[in-house]
């Protein structure tokens, strides 16, 4: 069976200013699949592109953008819309101001449902009850009556992935979920889409900088930098045996048990991800890479690291062995 | 939400109370009323013989207290010019003055929050710099001149509507036009940067996401929100509309409440004064009122306070 969501060669840029520069990535049906970088990398542009959801002024095109079988590039805003909230729905990192001030929980869920389903409210509402129950909010019926005001952070992201799920969405894109919480409250919403995807037979594209959300959720990870997916490989191999010196770099940040000395200070990658202007070309990382040297700023090939793992880099699979960073 | 009327009510109370006393006072500030009553020609006698009748012998306080007291029961004693009484007059003048302020405050909006809501979806375009150039100079044109304006071209050139007096409906389009375009810069502004400021929040990101239709987006979600200011500075600006009348009354001869102060003052007809002030502070109070429990019908958050 073909992937649920299949991205190539993604492009996005505003104005003179290319965010994404040709990201390839897939989401396997009911895989959790992560989009991993650190800020300005382009991970949420490439999301909010998925969505047709880019601000105004974003440009957006791609070699192949495909949703169950549907090129989402052909599709009509009206028709985009459609899909919306429907088969593919989408939560953000700020749950505090992610919901509208005005109105109550329930109206906000339950215009969903009436959008994309049509029925009556009463049945929306019903439905949203039970989502949220589903999603771990005690004492749904109340809620449904209140504003967003009068609910902390972490219940106005639960009702966030509720309202998501009030379709029965395919594929749910979420755009660091966690980030804005608090860590046990994090955990808490981490396990909550873990059991969502195995209970709903979701797909979930999840964005975020944190590696050890990755390593507990994802089974496939793309490795963002510079508007380029750097690295794919399903996560267990990517942990064991990174390739693109930026992935191995980015792990070398975090501690991870077995694999870091004590007596040996965590790694960091000097400076920040640079603004791609039009017209660059070669690897964008090598302004920061130990390895670079002159061919680096030609044009840079995929490499086969796997079955399913490659990554964009001049240098061999085996490099790590001959040159230990 | 009743607590915070009861609270809004207690202190409109305490406004009105602040303006009958400030409108008592400033009448006798002007001067000796008994002088300017009786006329230039009075002798010293006629003079004495009005303060007597007029009660203004008796000390402040007394004829302080005597009006409040007879004015919290509607009762604003008698008019010294138009042999009426001031309760009457006022009746009578007010439908006029209120008809012109409330199809001035429906132009007005009539016109605003749509081409607000334009500029704000076009921002940054010819559309939005025309709206904006639009508002400027409707702000810097002068109430006055553009009733002359319009009266030399509705009214003499075109002669399609009536320049002076309130016999029709057609009589009051002209200086309804003119009363809203005091309105009119300032609730465009205001509709066009709540409206960007709307369309641009993360909730609308969320509305667009799970795949709302336009209309849907831009009415029911992002303009909610917009109007939360729009509706506190348009009860205010009835206010003005109510108060400022008074130069459209007396351009288009309209004999509204706001001519009527405008008559008493010139001739010092004091009764009249105090008692249009206190009806306009009453209007004016009465309509903050209003706005602060509509911006709690719009806005959850106001209304645990």
């Amino acid at each position: 069976m073909s992937a649920l969501l299949d991205v190539e060669e993604l492009q996005v840029t505003f104005g003179r200013t290319a965010a994404v520069r040709g990201a390839s990535f897939r989401v396997e049906r009911g895989e959790t699949h992560c989009l991993v970088g650190e800020s300005g990398c382009g991970k949420s542009v490439t999301a909010l592109a998925v969505m047709s959801l880019l601000a105004r002024g974003g440009q957006r095109s791609a070699k192949r953008m495909r949703f169950a079988g549907t090129d989402l590039t052909s599709l009509s805003d009206r028709e985009m819309a459609r899909l919306r909230g429907n088969r593919m729905a989408m939560i953000f990192q700020e749950p505090m101001t992610s919901l509208n001030p005005a109105f109550t929980i329930g109206s906000q869920m339950a215009e969903v449902m009436t959008r994309h389903k049509g029925g009556s409210r009463a049945a929306a509402l019903d439905r949203a009850a039970e989502l949220m129950g589903r999603v771990g909010i005690t004492a749904p019926g109340m809620r449904l009556g209140q504003f967003p005001h009068q609910l902390s952070g972490g219940l106005r992201q639960r009702v966030m992935i509720a309202m998501a799920l009030m379709c029965d969405p395919e594929l749910l894109i979420a755009d660091e979920p966690t980030t804005a919480l608090d860590v046990t409250v994090q955990a808490q919403i981490l396990r909550l889409l873990a059991n969502l995807k195995r209970e709903l037979g979701l797909s979930i594209l999840l964005i975020t900088h944190d590696l050890g959300i990755v390593a507990r959720v994802a089974d496939h990870v793309s490795v963002m930098y510079a508007g380029e997916v750097v690295e794919r490989a399903p996560t267990a191999e990517l942990f064991r045996a990174p390739q693109h010196p930026y992935t191995r770099g980015l792990l070398s940040c975090v501690p991870v048990p077995g694999r870091v000395q004590r007596d040996r200070p965590l790694g960091s990658i000097p400076g920040v991800v640079p603004a791609i202007g039009p017209g660059f070309a070669g690897c964008a990382f090598r302004s920061r890479c130990a390895h670079a040297d002159e061919t680096c700023a030609r044009a840079i090939p995929r490499r086969q690291a796997g079955d399913a793992h490659d990554y964009l880099c001049r240098l061999e699979p085996d490099w790590a062995e001959l040159q230990p960073a | 939400m009743l607590r915070l009327i009861a609270r809004r009510l207690a202190l409109g109370v305490l406004v009105a109370l602040t303006v009958m006393t400030l409108a008592f006072l400033l009448t006798r500030l002007s001067g000796d009323l008994a002088v300017s009553i009786a006329g230039p020609q009075a002798t010293q006698a006629d003079v004495e013989i009005i303060r007597k009748a007029y009660g203004l012998d008796r000390p402040l306080y007394v004829q302080f207290f005597a009006w409040t007291g007879r004015a919290m029961v509607g009762d604003f004693g008698q008019s010294y010019f138009f042999k009426d009484s001031v309760a009457n007059l006022i009746q009578k003048r007010l439908p006029i003055t209120l008809t012109l302020g409330l199809v001035g405050l429906s132009l007005a909006l009539l016109i605003s929050l749509p081409l607000g809501i334009l500029a704000a979806l076009r921002e940054n375009t010819w559309i939005d710099r025309g709206v904006t150039l639009f508002t400027m100079v409707g702000q810097a044109v002068p109430s006055f001149w553009l009733a002359l304006i319009l009266m030399i071209v509705l009214g003499l050139q075109l002669g399609i509507l009536p320049i002076s007096g309130t016999g029709t409906w057609q009589h009051f389009v002209m200086p309804g036009i003119v009363l809203a375009f005091t309105a009119i810069p300032a609730l465009t502004r205001l509709t066009r940067s709540g409206m960007i400021e709307a369309m641009a929040s993360d909730y609308i990101r969320t509305a667009r996401a799970k795949g709302l239709s336009r209309a849907r987006i831009i009415f029911k979600h992002a303009l909610r929100n917009a109007a939360i200011p729009v509706v506190s500075i348009a009860a205010v600006q009835l206010g003005f509309m109510l108060g400022g009348s008074i130069v459209i009354e007396t351009v288009f001869a309209l004999h509204g409440v706001g001519y009527l102060g405008w008559e008493s003052i010139a001739k010092n007809d004091f009764p009249v004064v105090q008692a249009v002030v206190l009806v306009l502070a009453v209007f004016y109070i009465g309509l903050t009122l209003l706005a602060d429990i509509l911006n709690a019908l719009l806005d959850p958050r106001l209304r645990t306070g």
